[in-house]
């Protein structure tokens, strides 16, 4: 019926990103089927290249990095130099010839640069542009320059990590910026959606800030209404008991949760204690959380002499929430997410074979996939500004002579 | 202004894992249902916080009643969203096959913990399975100590946002296709976006990635580690000495504002931070850096934190709590925050919508709890 028809075949992206906010909205269309072009410069190519390793053998270069290749695959790249008055012009040129503008420079840069989005819309009035960066675009605070790993701190996440009496603990990464690249995705393809029924454009202004607020919008709503400030509680959760993380053999670790009476008995039988379940100490929730440390023990012994995975099998064969604590490696030989092919080698010209992730959901008419390897840097210039944007020959040996692809 | 989703009909019939989908669809314009079980609570923050903007129906999908409801609404939405774990009754109520041939352009978006298939699909897992299964556990917490998660559920966002853009995938290939199709979402798989480039040190050079606890490792050759976290007058603040062109300036910036406030210097006064190069540090020359600079952080609030940063132009940002990010000014100007009738006649401040659109915060429609009033079928 759609076999071979791309969910977003045909729609055309460009972005002047860098790192991840920006890159990983384009990723994501690149994946099920977008053609998008991501802008560099040689002299100013995108930091996620040079700064951050993992490299190809452990040596830095500007088309080793494994960081860049990671959230940049299935794309075009083409240079461009913003410094360079012909190289704004064949933004412009790239610009108008797209359907979806993304760009995650400080607030201002890119009006200033005159590629903002008045700019853009008046020779392409239904251009969509995706403007995103750590407070948004206005604001008291607006031109705040900042790192995702420390925006989560803002955010409230890092605060509610570790235990009540300790310190905040780091999340991995820029986690925030993954939550606004993701909800930016589907922004703009809300804006597609407007477009393909009114021909109207749009100027998508996301605060990374704010949306990984809404990734704590209940216990906002709850400081807001009745004034309780949410804490870091370890791995404790008010519902269930127990629930928490248990050592197992060498140095694995088991998640278990037990959400009702039922469950509680399960995990007691499942585990060699059926006495347990019968303890009128630990007959409903709130007892079993009073008396945690009797529970505790009783998980802990039986954990801790057994390989995790194998744990994690037995208890979910009883009927009990229960997994394995990954470790990142483990992420790759995992039965489930081979079984969903998440991981997806493909060959780079300098790293070689790399696992590239796709995303999280496919579709069962029109699925994704990992077209190609993150790009070397200016891979596609000809391609591009002679195919997509049409330059003669002449035309764009002159732009590069010019230096606007410098 | 026309909202972007404007039309679109949306029926959420999930559980929390799929909560946020509908939220943000009904932030970007669509009419979102709400459809909940007769005896569902409804009062509790996290369902008020992220079924704010949908219109709320019960029905007993269990019951005749209800199921007859159930096809009447698949016959005239445009994207269904449930979590229908495999194996469960609910997984037969919201069996794609059936409902595409009521209506062949709607759109199926399930929300499970790891998948429709394969070999874990009807494992159970809270979020604190699913942040184990993601990976994200294994990065939270202190070195060699208790792996974490997030206190407050993250693996449900993560797997709600994702499903979001599933839906307007799905929704983008209807108008080529004019059909509708079934979108498959895994809550493990969408955590370990959260990791961010973590598994390409596995892939590319056999390194796995550990918990880092409150501290950065792994920046110096010497083996240094710098401090994250640093206590302060009424919190924590993160603040950390980075090297090249951005270190440099909120590291003369810090110095600067020691300076001023009269903060004895010790070793930071002799450094030429044009050529400080954090990877060279010994634990030693980091210990006696970082004493001076905790004795200063500590003396601040995180509000002044903060506004001393932004004004010098500095990275770092202090620790917030959600009553802190509640008074941010930022977000106030911005007009994030937005008032809706709770029960009893009062008003509760829900986050506003996630972007902005053509200037505009596009406003929630209706409370938490709105009933739906009428339909057209």
């Amino acid at each position: 019926m759609s076999a071979g028809i791309q969910a977003l075949g045909g729609l055309k992206v460009v972005e002047f990103g860098s790192y991840a906010a920006g890159p990983h909205v384009g990723k994501m269309l690149a994946n099920f089927g977008a053609t998008v072009v991501h802008v560099e410069s040689l002299s100013r190519p995108d930091g996620f290249r040079m700064q951050y390793p993992p490299y190809k053998d452990g040596k830095p270069g500007v088309n080793a990095g494994g960081c860049f290749t990671y959230f940049n695959d299935s794309k075009y790249d083409v240079t461009i130099d913003l410094k360079n008055a012909e190289g704004i012009r064949l933004a412009k040129q790239l610009a108008d010839w797209s359907d979806i503008v993304i760009e995650n420079m400080r607030p201002g840069v890119i009006d200033r640069l005159g590629l903002g989005y008045e700019a853009l819309r008046a020779s392409n009035p239904g251009v969509i542009m995706l403007s995103t960066c750590n407070m948004g675009q206005t604001g008291p605070r607006a031109d705040t320059p900042g790192f995702g790993s420390q925006l989560s701190a803002l955010a409230g996440m890092c605060g509610l990590t570790g235990t009540k009496d300790g310190p905040p603990m780091l999340l991995y990464g820029p986690y925030i910026d993954f939550i606004a690249s993701t909800l930016g995705a589907a922004a703009v393809l809300a804006a597609l959606e407007r477009r393909r029924r009114s021909g109207k454009g749009a100027y998508l202004d996301v605060s990374q800030y704010e949306c990984g607020l809404l990734f704590l919008a209940g216990p906002l709503l709850e400081y807001h209404t009745a004034g309780k400030i949410a804490e870091r509680a370890e791995n404790d959760d008010s519902g269930a008991a127990p629930h928490g993380a248990y050592t197992c053999k060498g140095d694995g670790w088991i998640a278990l949760s037990c959400w009702s009476d039922g469950e509680f008995i399960r995990l007691c039988d499942a585990i060699g204690r059926p006495e347990l379940a019968q303890d009128p100490r630990l007959a409903t929730l709130a007892a079993r959380k009073s008396c945690c440390s009797l529970v505790h023990e009783a998980v802990s012994g039986w954990a801790r002499p057994r390989e995790a995975q194998a744990a994690a099998q037995l208890l979910q064969s009883a009927g009990v929430h229960a997994h394995a604590v990954s470790t990142v490696a483990e992420l790759f030989t995992d039965s489930q997410l081979v079984s969903r092919r998440l991981w997806r080698r493909r060959r780079h010209p300098v790293i070689g074979d790399q696992a590239y992730c796709f995303p999280a959901f496919d579709l069962s008419e029109t699925p994704g996939d990992i077209t190609a390897s993150g790009p070397v840097l200016g891979a596609d210039n000809e391609r591009v500004y002679k195919d997509f944007l049409g330059l003669t020959d002449e035309q764009f040996d002159a732009l590069r002579a010019a230096g606007a692809m410098d | 202004m026309e909202p972007l989703l404007q039309g679109c009909a949306v029926l959420d019939c999930t559980g929390r894992l799929g909560w946020l989908a509908g939220r943000l669809l009904a932030d970007l314009g669509a009419d979102v249902t709400k459809l909940e079980a007769p005896d569902a609570d409804t009062l509790s923050s996290d369902w008020r916080a992220l079924n704010v903007n949908k219109r709320l129906v019960h029905a007993d999908l269990y019951a005749p009643a209800g199921r007859g409801l159930l096809h009447d609404f698949a016959a005239s939405t445009d994207i269904l969203i449930a979590t229908p774990q495999p194996g469960t009754l609910e997984a037969g109520l919201f069996d794609y096959t059936r409902l595409a041939a009521i209506n062949p352009r709607l759109i199926e978006v399930a929300i499970t913990p790891f998948g429709l298939a394969g070999p874990k699909a009807a494992w159970l897992a809270s979020d604190l399975e699913i942040m184990a299964a993601g990976g994200a556990m294994s990065l939270a917490g202190e070195p060699g100590g208790v792996p974490l998660r997030v206190s407050a559920p993250q693996s449900y966002a993560w797997a709600g946002s994702q499903a979001a853009v599933g839906a307007l995938t799905a929704l983008a290939a209807r108008w080529t296709t004019g059909r509708g199709q079934l979108v498959d979402v895994s809550a493990q798989a969408a955590v370990i976006i959260a990791l961010a480039h973590a598994p390409t040190f596995v892939d590319m050079l056999g390194v796995i990635p550990t918990r880092a606890g409150a501290f950065m490792t792994g920046r110096s050759v010497a083996g240094a580690k710098y401090r994250v976290f640093w206590p302060c007058r009424d919190g924590f603040i993160n603040f950390i000495l980075y090297g090249g062109a951005a270190g440099r300036r909120t590291n003369e910036q810090l110095v600067a504002w020691m300076r001023e406030a009269g903060i004895e210097l010790g070793p930071l006064g002799g450094i030429d931070w044009a050529r400080f190069d954090p990877t060279r540090a010994s634990q030693a020359e980091v210990d006696a850096m970082e004493i001076p600079i905790g004795r200063f952080l500590g003396s601040l609030t995180k509000r002044q934190f903060l506004e001393g940063a932004h004004r010098r132009e500095m990275l770092g940002y202090p620790v917030s709590n959600t009553a802190d990010i509640a008074t941010d000014p930022q977000l106030e100007s911005r007009g994030f925050w937005q008032d809706l009738p709770a029960p009893g006649g009062s008003s509760e401040r829900h986050c506003g919508a996630f972007v902005m659109v053509d200037g505009v915060r596009p406003p929630l429609k209706s409370a938490p709890g709105d009933a739906l009033q009428e339909r057209n079928p």
